[in-house]
């Protein structure tokens, strides 16, 4: 099994790379081509959202396995501005930059779990997972 | 770091544009391809153009808004767009993300976007010849 790897997003190559990443851990661990697709495009969306509302940040992914259960696990940090009203931001369509407002209730809908945890002026923490079934 | 930039290759079939996108295209490359797509557009006086998406395994948000905005930006120029060939995969998570691409006209495959696109074509067309027809009456009845 491969061990979690943290990928460090400073542009929109790293994007790629953080997408990639995540899409061979998804096959490596059995997940088929549309859970793939999904926690790939889950973490560009949140990838991102690094670039656009903090600039830089890190995406860690892994493997985890929990009551037997198996699944990916994507964290993603940065020391950004903050969000000051995390259930505003929750809301689709809500954007206050050059996204287009679907970044994280679109990444809430494509994996299984989501949280989130922001500190105006301290920065964000979301974590995601997907379980294999 | 121009270098980065990924160039898409737009191939032209008589009236029409084909451009198949066949890497992970990141934000930069997507927008350089958008703004390349309406040059030639421009230049060709194409009246429609195909992205096809076949060997594409992920559209984020941002490729998702990119394809929908070559869709209206092309419409404004006259030209008609047929996307073809989206994975399943795609598909779902495209939908999922809350991306329904409504304006955008799409094609099982190549060959059935460039049927689509010739009928999309033929319509305007006839849609403009019945027009002239009308305004030619008005002004000489």
């Amino acid at each position: 099994m491969r061990e979690g790897r943290t990928i460090f997003i400073h542009s929109d190559l790293d994007i790629v790379s953080a997408r990639v990443e995540g899409r061979e851990l998804a096959k490596a661990l059995g997940f088929g081509t549309i859970d793939q697709a999904r926690i790939a495009t889950a973490i560009s969306e949140l990838a991102r959202n690094i670039v656009l509302y903090a600039g830089e940040g890190t995406v860690t992914i892994r493997a985890i396995e929990q009551g037997g259960r198996k699944g990916v696990e994507v964290i993603c940090e940065d020391r950004g501005p903050g969000i000051e009203d995390v259930n505003l931001v929750m809301r689709d369509g809500y954007s206050t930059s050059r996204g287009l407002g679907m970044g994280l209730p679109g990444a809430k809908r494509l994996m299984d779990d989501f949280e989130i945890t922001s500190r105006v002026g301290e920065g964000t923490r979301v974590v995601v997972r997907k379980w294999l079934r | 770091m121009a270098s980065e930039i990924i160039r898409i290759p737009i191939l032209q079939i008589e009236d029409f544009l084909v451009a198949s996108i066949q890497v992970a295209l990141h934000d930069r490359s997507a927008v350089q391809f958008r703004d390349d797509l309406l040059q030639r557009i421009y230049e060709t006086k194409a009246k429609g153009l195909i992205i096809d998406l076949t060997a594409v395994d992920i559209v984020d948000s941002f490729i998702g808004r990119l394809i929908g905005d070559v869709a209206e930006m092309a419409a404004l120029m006259g030209a008609r767009v047929v996307v073809t060939g989206l994975q399943p995969a795609v598909a779902i998570t495209l939908t999922e993300l809350g991306l329904e691409l409504s304006g955008v006209i799409t094609a099982l495959n190549l060959e059935k976007g460039i049927a689509t696109l010739r009928r999309l074509v033929r319509q305007d067309e006839e849609e403009e010849g019945t027009r002239d027809a009308r305004r030619a009456h008005d002004l000489y009845p």
